[in-house]
């Protein structure tokens, strides 16, 4: 029979490096990515699954990482705002959210790098409304919208009205 | 916020897990997780173990059956639905989908997990019980099917036993069908919905006013082909009387009357505008 375990060896790959730990079964996927992998980019915010601060791609898809359990994430590939970045050069979309005033107290700010970035994957020139509906997720206490949504539009190569 | 501790398995096949299941005390099927990982945080769910369906692809998958219904796997995602060329053979599905919370919820988020979960103000029920959807339960015994009138039994309740499993959603074919609610928030939780099905029908269910989807009948046979909202507005008059829904932080219950009527009129003007062409 398959077996019931209360911990087990897990293997994942975040941005590119695998890494292999013993994780309980009710452990977060947020808390194995902060913790265990010491990548505290992403963020808990309100730990009920409706702020988005710790969205992550996980095999491809926008996902909150603490509705998932570490050990779901077996074998999976995860991208997290860590990732964005390459050789110490941001990504158009964290360039555009520095021009374009995206961030405010910058603690959704991951999040929202995440979730735009996967909108933009799967659609590079998005409309106001698709914006507003891919981020629909995430939540910015500061109220900073406005400016976020510039900056996506401004990522995609789209004329911004200031 | 943490859950406690707890087992974990995945098994590969629906046999295992219904083995699984069967085997271990405590134990609870784990679909997508966007609601039972949550009231696991909160501890107002403790299962001793979780048996997660997210590696069965037996349960995954839309299927367009030749006179036009749908075969839907329960482990299929909103998202999945909403993408699905399949699904657009009763339009409806998708566009509900699509309301269910946010992007990452809909793409973890299973129909199975919705119905199952059979939380009050969750899309799926309603809207399954007015497409009159038949589910296939499988146990250690077999298998069984149930019409999604008599398949959801109380609040977190449903037809399907601790030893079993939701296997499949049988849609049958149709078209002209509406889906309307009032909500918290954009795509948030329904204060009250409707869903109208006017294909083998018509037929009327309304969420969050009761225990389980609420067959509005008295408005079914009101319902007489004509689709304007006046007429609508007509067959739904008198509904929020005969209406028992719950009194809360989101609004009265009286509120929640008035609101049900009008929810039932839009999702019949909307059902009627579809036509019944293919």
């Amino acid at each position: 029979m398959t077996a019931v375990e209360t911990s087990r060896r897990i293997s994942v790959e975040v941005n590119g490096v695998t890494y292999e730990r013993d994780v309980e079964a009710r452990r977060l996927l947020i808390h194995f990515i902060r913790d265990d992998v010491d990548l505290t980019g992403s963020h808990i915010g309100c730990d009920t699954g409706n702020c988005g601060a710790c969205s992550v791609i996980l095999d491809g898809k926008l996902v909150k990482s603490c509705m998932l359990l570490a050990v779901q994430a077996d074998g999976a590939s995860i991208r997290t705002v860590e990732g964005l970045a390459e050789g110490g050069e941001l990504s158009p979309l964290q360039q555009a959210f520095h021009t374009h005033h995206a961030l405010q107290c910058g603690f959704c700010t991951p999040g929202m790098l995440i979730s735009a970035t996967a909108l933009l994957e799967r659609s590079p020139q998005p409309t106001d409304e698709e914006i507003r509906k891919g981020l629909q997720g995430n939540i910015c206490r500061c109220t900073g919208y406005w400016n976020i949504i510039k900056a996506v539009k401004a990522a995609s190569g789209q004329e911004v009205v200031e | 916020m943490l859950p406690r501790e707890v087992g974990y398995a995945r098994p590969s096949t629906l046999a295992e897990a219904l083995e699984v299941l069967a085997a271990t005390d405590g134990a609870r099927a784990l679909a997508g997780g966007q609601t039972l990982v949550n009231v696991m945080k909160a501890r107002v769910a403790s299962p001793d173990a979780l048996v997660d369906l997210n590696g069965l692809d037996e349960l995954k998958g839309i299927e367009l059956e030749r006179d036009g219904g749908l075969e839907i796997g329960p482990m299929t995602t909103y998202t999945e639905i909403v993408e699905s060329a399949e699904a657009r053979a009763r339009p409806v599905l998708g566009e509900v989908c699509a309301q269910i919370a946010d992007v990452q919820v809909r793409n973890r988020g299973t129909v199975g997990g919705n119905i199952c979960a059979n939380d009050p103000t969750n899309h799926l029920p309603p809207l399954l019980v007015a497409l009159g959807a038949r589910m296939t339960i499988t146990g250690s015994g077999g298998e069984r099917t149930v019409d999604a009138d008599e398949f959801f039994l109380g609040v977190y309740m449903t037809a399907v036993g601790p030893d079993e499993l939701l296997t499949k959603i049988a849609v049958p074919p149709g078209r002209r069908d509406g889906f309307a609610s009032v909500t918290i928030g954009r795509d948030g939780t329904c204060i009250v919905s409707a869903a109208v099905s006017l294909d083998g029908g018509p037929r009327v269910a309304i969420g969050c006013v009761d225990a389980v989807p609420h067959r509005a009948t008295g408005v079914e046979a009101k319902l007489n082909g004509n689709t304007s909202i006046e007429a609508a507005r007509a067959a739904a008059a008198g509904l929020g009387a005969t209406l028992d829904p719950p009194d809360d932080i989101h609004a009265t219950a009286d509120y929640r009357r008035h609101v049900a009527e009008v929810v039932v009129a839009r999702a019949v003007v909307q059902a009627g505008a579809r036509g019944d062409r293919r």
